[in-house]
């Protein structure tokens, strides 16, 4: 007994008595070094930016390159065509988002597990896959065209409908965590009341979502403003921000210009990030300890009305994939519809079937570098003791990319990595780089993942491990690791999802030897190959879906093994 | 197929990591994605020990590039970019001149007139308009023969065309109808046009691939791409306005600067050879070198003699100017709506 008490006090005076010990020195190390080479991978290159877009002519700072920006009539066009598209999305896309969700969390619809797969498969393509499919649909030779009563897909409308389909179950995921949290009380409280079912939706249910809404909101517009795939292929004339970074830089090589419209980009998305910050903050709040679980009641219309909303949304975002991947078997829109495997056939496109295998090595990379990174990330951040201004900073940079347009980052990385004067300047155009700017960009979402598994373990293992004089890396391999492999796993996942379908950053990066096949779908679309564009699109939706599955059944035989 | 694929694949990686210690050419190119495996393999035959890596984007690009990479270029030689735009860099002083062997057979004013050249043509490459049948029927929609009937309103919304900054056909067509028609009624003519025009592209082949695909009816492209949609079943007959057809060519030169100068020579003078043209041939009606060419079936036989005058060192003065002057008129506005 007595032991028990003076163990801890012991190891306490110890620590005192040789504050640097080697473990601790090892810990101060390792959260510095996250440190240091976060700020290489996210810190250095987002400050190239801004030194780029300052960095006159003559060597002096100024504001030179922004006068021009804003003298250019079509660049300014482009602005306010940016900010229309994105409030008009998100106003769509909000209210869609936000029955589905209360669909599947308030209704007893049967299938909704299926329903929620639907929604969420968008997220296995890339942005171009849905203005593809919107081609075949609604262009002038599209199945659907009559719908359009003589009017043109292409531009403002073309755009708002692919970014729906692109934005769509990132907004219900917030949306559905928001609604996850409800308290039974509450709803009881006003059923005895008299309040129907409307009032109850606009009093409770509404209410308590308000922050989810917000922070779903600033993520969807944020998307938009900053996706290029979707314009770039449906956008016709419509010129956007996006389009125009992309065409500043790649088009005219105007480094100076792009670093303008960069900055342009970040600036929504770095306000959208701190507003969403401070609600989040406040959401945390909402619900107390003493709330009962809300479960749905029996109520036939309204499940009826939600099967229609779930089974309505659901058609369409299939279609929008679906479309693609079944044009990509025709001989020759409209005039030859026989199927056919000829589109697979990548030999007259610039790379041929390397691109798609490059998108394989990039992603199986990105999952194998950024999973160890991220995960050891959470745990100097959320265990160590050691290191607080240097945790700080850690958590800081794990949360930063979320406000960071890919677009942006990476411009940020031709400007940083591609400089003369940089060391690392042999990696440009290499598919390691590559690898390294997906790894930052997608880290914020992978950080709280694994930050969220680490938070649910008691800190008391680490307490009694420090009792025990057993170094922390010991109770990291033993204790931690193993429980945590789910959300490994998990963070695995979502790592090589985002390798096989992100485009927006690696734009500006691939070299001949290292174009992956998001990036290839662009490049053929261009030539007006639209059929092997499609191709390309399924073969990554394909493999997303394939390597999703699989990890699905990892997860499921380790929660079989455990017990 | 993947399997071969992925064997063909490590192969390259392979054979290319061990060849780099003997000699890899960067090239720069603006071919068509489809052009450059046959080009490739006739000049591995005749060089084995020297390797390709290509960067091949669209003409614009491809300028753009190249002039942003000046005080630290990339390429080795250019292999395929308008002569327009080689005259740019050479006005830049960039390029280092050499004649390549075989000059002699070489038509006189398909290269630079600089000696030794600065540049060398390969083929000419020419403005042709894709006009898809089936749909103009379905719209009732008359065939046009002349630049002036693009302009006609009947047409509205109906055409493509590319964008002349990033695809040097799209630049062909505007140095052209400024070249023909003179400055003033060629803007003149260009301001009408683009009321009817309803989209500008990237690539001088998206406008014949959505022509060909009933996308759009017309689609202002370049001749191979028309040919090619054709002769694999597209519904498209090819015109070439009366007027005269804006070309440029097709044009190779040596980077000056390069470290892999005696192996960029050889790549010069493969891509002035009979070989080499017997290869362009199989996309082009008219040939740097004289009597190469044989026949296309869907190009007329008197296609050289519609040609336009072109005058490449004006082009290459002022394509800046011009590409600017285009973009205030065109790009400023709202896309025009049909």
């Amino acid at each position: 007994m007595s032991s028990v008490v003076r163990r801890p006090l012991l190891a306490r005076l110890g620590a005192l008595g040789q504050a640097a010990d080697g473990e601790t020195r090892t810990a101060q190390g390792l959260v510095w070094l996250w440190v240091a080479l976060l700020a290489l991978l996210l810190g250095l290159p987002l400050l190239a930016i801004l030194g780029r877009a300052l960095l006159q002519g003559d060597g002096r700072l100024g504001f030179g390159h922004f006068g021009e920006v804003l003298d250019s009539p079509g660049l300014m066009q482009a602005t306010l065509n940016s900010f229309v598209v994105s409030l008009t999305v998100t106003t769509i896309v909000l209210p869609l988002a936000f029955g589905f969700a209360w669909a599947l969390m308030r209704s007893r619809v049967v299938g909704r597990a299926v329903f929620r797969q639907i929604a969420l498969t968008p997220l296995l393509a890339p942005s171009l896959m849905p203005a593809i499919s919107i081609v075949y649909l609604f262009g002038n030779q599209g199945m659907l065209k009559s719908w359009l009563d003589g009017g043109s897909i292409y531009g403002f409308w073309g755009i708002v409908l692919g970014e729906l389909f692109y934005t769509f179950p990132h907004a219900l995921l917030i949306l559905v965590t928001a609604l996850a949290s409800a308290d039974a009380r509450l709803f009881e409280a006003a059923r005895s009341m008299g309040a129907s079912a409307w009032r109850q939706f606009f009093t409770i249910t509404l209410p308590g979502a308000r922050y989810g809404l917000l922070s779903a909101g600033l993520v969807v517009f944020t998307l938009v403003i900053t996706d290029f795939g979707v314009p770039k292929v449906v956008g016709g004339n419509y010129n956007v921000l996006a389009v125009e970074a992309y065409k500043q830089v790649i088009g005219q090589q105007n480094f100076e210009r792009g670093a303008v419209v960069g900055l342009m980009l970040l600036l929504p998305a770095v306000l959208a990030f701190v507003l969403e910050r401070r609600t989040a903050r406040r959401q945390q709040a909402a619900i107390t300890a003493r709330a009962v679980q809300y479960t749905p009641g029996r109520d036939p219309l309204r499940d009826v009305a939600a099967f229609g909303l779930l089974s309505g949304v659901s058609v369409l975002l299939l279609a929008l994939l679906g479309v693609g991947i079944v044009a990509s078997f025709i001989g020759y829109w409209p005039y030859n519809l026989k199927l056919t495997l000829d589109h697979y056939d990548f030999s007259q496109i610039d790379g041929g079937w390397a691109v798609y295998f490059n998108s394989l090595k990039l992603a199986t990379a990105t999952a194998l570098l950024g999973t160890p990174l991220v995960f050891l990330g959470a745990y100097w951040v959320e265990k160590l003791k050691v290191a607080g201004v240097g945790r700080q900073v850690l958590r800081f940079f794990a949360m930063l990319p979320m406000a960071v347009p890919g677009l942006v980052l990476g411009l940020g990385y031709v400007f940083f990595f591609n400089h003369p004067a940089n060391p690392l300047n042999g990696l440009y155009g290499s598919l390691a780089l590559m690898v390294v700017c997906t790894v930052a960009h997608y880290y914020t979402t992978a950080h709280l993942t694994a930050a969220t598994a680490l938070k649910q373990l008691d800190n008391e293992f680490e307490a009694v491990a420090a009792s025990l004089k057993v170094p922390f890396w010991v109770t990291l391999r033993r204790v931690t690791l193993p429980i945590c492999l789910p959300a490994l796993v998990d963070v695995a996942r979502y790592f090589f999802i985002a390798g096989m379908t992100t485009v927006s950053a690696l734009i500006f990066l691939y070299s001949p030897d290292s174009s992956v096949s998001a990036v290839a779908i662009i490049t053929i679309d261009d030539t007006g190959n639209t059929a092997a564009a499609a191709a390309m699109a399924t073969m990554v939706v394909l493999t997303s879906a394939l390597v999703s599955v699989l990890f699905s059944l990892v997860e499921a035989w380790m929660a079989r093994r455990r017990r | 197929m993947q399997l071969k694929s992925l064997f063909a694949a490590t192969a390259v990686a392979l054979v290319s990591l061990s060849a780099t210690a003997a000699s890899t050419l960067t090239v720069y190119t603006a071919l068509e994605a489809d052009q450059i495996k046959p080009y490739e393999e006739a000049f591995a035959k005749a060089n084995p020990d020297i390797k390709i890596r290509w960067v091949r984007e669209s003409t614009g690009v491809i300028t753009a590039k190249l002039l942003s990479e000046k005080n630290n270029p990339q390429a080795d030689v250019v292999w395929g970019l308008a002569a327009t735009s080689l005259q740019v860099l050479a006005n830049q002083n960039m390029l280092q001149p050499y004649a390549p062997k075989g000059l002699g057979q070489i038509t006189p004013h398909f290269r630079d007139s600089a000696n030794p050249p600065k540049w060398v043509g390969m083929d000419v490459w020419a403005a042709t308009v894709c006009f898809n049948t089936v749909e103009a029927a379905k719209k009732g929609l008359p065939k046009p023969t002349s630049w002036e009937d693009l302009t006609k309103p009947i047409y509205k919304g109906q055409i493509v065309m590319p964008h002349p900054a990033s695809s040097g056909t799209g630049f062909l067509d505007v140095s052209a109808w400024l070249q023909m028609f003179g400055e003033k009624k060629g803007w003149d003519y260009m301001d009408r046009l683009h009321g009817n025009i309803a989209q500008y592209l990237h690539s001088g082949s998206k406008p014949c691939t959505m022509a060909a695909s009933g996308e759009y009816p017309i689609g202002i492209s370049f001749e191979y791409r028309g040919a090619q949609l054709k002769e694999k079943g597209a519904p498209i007959d090819l015109i070439f306005p009366k007027e005269g057809l804006g070309w440029d060519l097709e044009a190779t030169a040596i980077m000056k600067g390069t470290k892999n100068l005696d192996a960029a020579k050889k790549l010069a003078d493969f891509a002035a050879s009979r070989e080499a043209m017997e290869q362009y041939d199989k996309n082009y009606a008219v040939l740097a070198m004289p009597g190469v060419a044989k026949q296309n079936p869907f190009i007329p036989a008197d296609y050289s003699k519609r040609l336009v005058k072109n005058n490449f060192s004006w082009a290459a003065q002022e394509r800046d100017s011009i590409l600017k002057e285009w973009s205030k008129r065109y790009e400023s506005k709202a896309a025009p709506k049909s």
